[in-house]
C-alpha cells in the first residue's frame, strides 16, 4: 500500500537564498496520526502549504495520497481535508452556510450537502451555534468548525496545521478526541503542533523539524527513550527521630540503576534502568530497608529532552503549553509529558 | 466511503456569486457609500444645477436636470461597486479565506467569475434604486420597457467591468487597503467624462479625455433611454465600452489570479 504521504528532499528556499525547508524526507502511512514537532519558524506551516498545494516546492518531491503535489495539485485537493493555522473562515458567514459552501466546492451533491453538513456540526458540538455568524464564535468553535469543514468531503487524508494553537484546555481537549476518533475511522492525519503533550498524546510518529530539517523522526516512546530512561526522584524523611541512612540509601537504589545515585540535601536521584515498571520494586526495597520515604518523583524524559539533545535548545512555548494543558485527558488515557512529572506520595 | 469528487466551473462559482452577494448585506459600511455618496451627488446636482439644462448644447431631451444625471449617478455608483468588489477579494486574501477557496478542487476561474457574479447582481439592484429615486422624484424613461432593459444591460456589463478592475487590483496587490487607495482615482475619472456635463460643454484637456473616457459612452448609453427615444448608435456605443471593459479587466483579473497562483 502507498503511503499517504511521502517526500523526497522537499525544499522550499524564498528570495534571497532563506531556506525556509530544507530537504525533508517524509513517510506517512494510511491511517496514522503524524505530529510535525517544531518551534515557530522551524518550517511547519511551509511544509503544510507545500503538501497542500498552496505553495509549490522549489526542490524534491511530495506525494500526497499517491497523487505529485506539483504535477497533480488538482487530484491532491480532491483527496485533502485542510485546517489552516488561523482558521481562514468568513465571519460575515454563519457555520451552517460556511459547512454548505465547503461541500459545494468539494462538489457534493445538492441533496446530500444539508445531512452532511448537519451531522458534521453536530459531531464537532456546534448544533446551537450553526445559524449564528461566525464572527460571534470563540476561538475553539472556530477551530471546531474549521475541523468540520475540512471534514465536509470524507478526505483520505486530513492536515491540521497547529489546531490548538491559542486555545484554552478544555477546547484543546475537544479537538484532541476529534483527532483521536478521526484516526480511530482510519483517517490519516498531518498534525503541525508546537506543544509537546500534544504530539506526545495523539500522534503515533512525532517528526522534530528545526530550521528546515528533521532532526528526529519516531514514535514518541521511541523518541524519549533514545536520550534515557526515566529519574526517580526519593525524599526521604527521618524515622523517629533517627537521621536518614544515605548510605544504605544508596546501597539500596543502585541496585535499580546503572549508575550511583545523586544526593541532594534529603533527596536522591537515580536514572531507573528498568524503567518505570521499576517504582514498586523500589518502594518495596526502601520499605525493607527501614527507610522512611516522603515522596517519590518519576521525571519522564520529554521530547524537549529529544529537541534539546538534537538541537541544543529548548522548544519553545513548551512551559507555556506545560502550563495550559489539562493533567490527565478525557478519555482516561496516559498522562502526557508534562502530568508524567507527576508526584506520588509512599 | 472516501469522496473524491470536485465542484463544477458553474456550480461553484454560483455559490461563491451567491456568498460574495449576500455579504455585500451583510457589511453596510462597504454597501451605504454605493447608495448615499451617488444620491447626494444626484441630489446636488438636481438642485443647484437645473438652469444648466438651458445652457445652449446642453441636450437633455427636453427633460429636466434629474432625468440627465441618473445615469451619471448610475454609473458613479457601480464604480464604487467596483471598488467595493476589490476590497471584499483583497480582504479575503489577507485573512485567508483565499486560501481556503485554492485548497479547494475547483476551476480557478470560478474564484474571479463567482465575484464577477456578485458584482452583476449588485449593478442590478444598484440600476433599480435609481430608477425608482428617480422615478419617485418625477424622471421618465422616455425610451419605455425597452430602455430600461438596455440601462440594465449596459449597467450591470459595466458593473461586472468595474467590479473586473477592482479584482484585478486587489488579487495583484494582495492588500485592501490599496485598492481602497483608489476610490478618489474613480471620482477623478467619472469627472472628465460626460457623465455629469455634455462632452460639447467641456474644455480641453476634459473634453479631449472624455472623448476616449469609455465612462462617457456608458454614461451617455444609459442616459439616452432615459431623456429620448432609444438611439442604437449611442446605445451600442455604450454596451460595446462597457462590454469593452469588461473583456479587459475581466482579462486582466484572470492574469493577475494566474500570476498570484504562480507566486505560490
Amino acid at each position: 500500500m502507498p503511503h499517504a504521504i511521502e517526500a523526497e528532499g522537499l525544499e522550499r528556499e524564498y528570495k534571497g537564498g532563506l531556506k525556509a525547508v530544507d530537504g525533508i524526507d517524509l513517510a506517512v502511512e494510511p491511517g496514522e496520526v503524524y505530529g510535525f514537532l517544531g518551534p515557530n519558524g522551524a518550517g511547519k506551516t511551509t511544509t503544510v502549504r507545500m503538501l497542500v498545494t498552496l505553495l509549490r516546492p522549489t526542490g524534491g518531491v511530495a506525494r500526497v495520497a499517491g497523487f505529485d503535489v506539483a504535477r497533480e495539485p488538482h487530484e491532491v485537493r480532491r483527496r485533502i481535508g485542510v485546517a489552516l493555522q488561523e482558521a481562514a473562515l468568513d465571519q460575515l458567514m454563519t457555520g451552517r452556510e460556511l459547512m454548505e459552501l465547503q461541500a459545494t466546492l468539494h462538489g457534493i451533491p445538492a441533496h446530500e450537502v444539508r445531512g452532511r453538513a448537519d451531522d458534521l456540526i453536530r459531531r464537532v458540538g456546534l448544533s446551537e451555534a450553526k445559524d449564528r455568524r461566525v464572527q460571534t464564535y470563540s476561538g475553539g468553535m472556530r477551530r471546531r468548525l474549521d475541523l468540520a469543514m475540512a471534514l465536509i468531503h470524507r478526505p483520505e487524508v486530513l492536515f491540521l496545521d497547529e489546531p490548538t494553537t491559542g486555545l484554552d484546555p478544555v477546547s484543546r481537549l475537544t479537538l484532541w478526541e476529534e483527532v483521536r476518533r478521526l484516526r480511530d475511522e482510519g483517517t490519516t492525519v498531518f498534525l503541525t503542533t508546537q506543544y509537546l503533550e500534544e504530539a506526545d498524546q495523539l500522534a503515533d510518529r512525532v517528526a522534530i523539524i528545526s530550521s528546515g530539517k528533521i532532526v528526529a523522526e519516531g514514535t514518541p516512546a521511541a523518541l524519549k527513550a533514545q536520550v534515557g530512561v526515566p529519574h526517580l526522584d526519593v525524599t526521604f524523611v527521618e524515622r523517629d527521630g533517627e537521621p536518614v541512612d544515605f548510605d544504605r540509601a544508596h546501597e539500596v537504589l543502585t541496585n535499580f540503576g546503572d549508575h550511583r545515585p545523586a544526593t541532594e540535601g534529603c533527596h536522591v536521584s537515580i536514572a531507573l534502568s528498568g524503567g518505570a515498571r521499576d517504582v514498586a520494586a523500589v518502594v518495596r526495597a526502601l520499605d525493607d530497608a527501614g527507610l522512611t520515604v516522603a515522596s517519590l518523583e518519576l521525571v519522564q524524559p520529554t521530547l524537549d529532552d529529544v529537541f534539546v539533545e538534537k538541537t541544543g535548545r529548548h522548544l519553545e512555548g513548551a512551559d507555556e503549553a506545560a502550563a495550559a494543558t489539562p493533567a490527565a485527558t478525557a478519555d482516561g488515557s496516559p498522562e502526557s509529558d508534562a502530568a508524567s512529572r507527576a508526584v506520588s506520595a509512599t | 466511503m472516501r469522496g473524491h469528487s470536485q465542484g463544477g466551473l458553474l456550480t461553484v462559482s454560483l455559490a461563491l456569486a451567491r456568498r460574495a452577494l449576500r455579504n455585500s448585506f451583510r457589511r453596510p459600511q462597504f454597501l451605504a457609500p454605493l447608495v448615499i455618496f451617488p444620491s447626494m451627488f444626484l441630489a446636488v446636482n438636481v438642485g443647484g444645477l437645473e438652469q444648466a439644462t438651458r445652457l445652449p448644447g446642453f441636450d437633455s431631451g427636453g427633460d429636466g436636470m434629474l432625468d440627465f444625471q441618473l445615469a451619471a449617478a448610475i454609473t458613479q455608483s457601480i464604480l464604487l461597486g467596483g471598488v467595493g468588489a476589490g476590497i471584499a477579494v483583497g480582504l479575503e486574501i489577507q485573512l485567508g479565506f483565499f486560501d481556503r477557496l485554492v485548497a479547494a478542487p475547483i476551476p480557478r476561474t470560478a474564484i474571479v467569475i463567482g465575484r464577477m457574479g456578485a458584482t452583476a447582481g449588485l449593478s442590478a439592484l444598484q440600476v433599480t434604486w435609481f430608477i425608482a429615486v428617480g422615478l419617485i422624484f418625477g424622471a421618465e424613461i422616455d425610451g419605455g420597457i425597452g430602455g430600461l432593459l438596455v440601462i440594465y444591460l449596459i449597467g450591470i456589463t459595466a458593473g461586472i467591468g468595474f467590479g473586473a478592475i477592482g479584482q484585478a487590483l486587489a488579487l495583484a496587490a494582495k492588500d485592501p487597503s490599496i485598492v481602497q487607495g483608489i476610490f478618489p482615482i474613480v471620482f477623478v475619472i467619472l469627472f472628465v467624462s460626460s457623465a455629469f456635463f455634455p462632452r460639447g460643454l467641456l474644455d480641453p484637456p476634459a473634453s479631449w479625455v472624455a472623448e476616449y473616457n469609455p465612462l462617457s459612452y456608458i454614461a451617455e448609453g444609459m442616459r439616452n433611454p432615459i431623456i429620448d427615444a432609444v438611439d442604437m448608435t449611442k446605445v451600442l456605443e455604450g454596451l460595446a465600452a462597457a462590454a469593452g471593459t469588461s473583456a479587459v479587466f475581466i482579462g486582466l483579473a484572470l492574469l493577475a489570479l494566474r500570476g498570484r497562483l504562480r507566486e505560490a
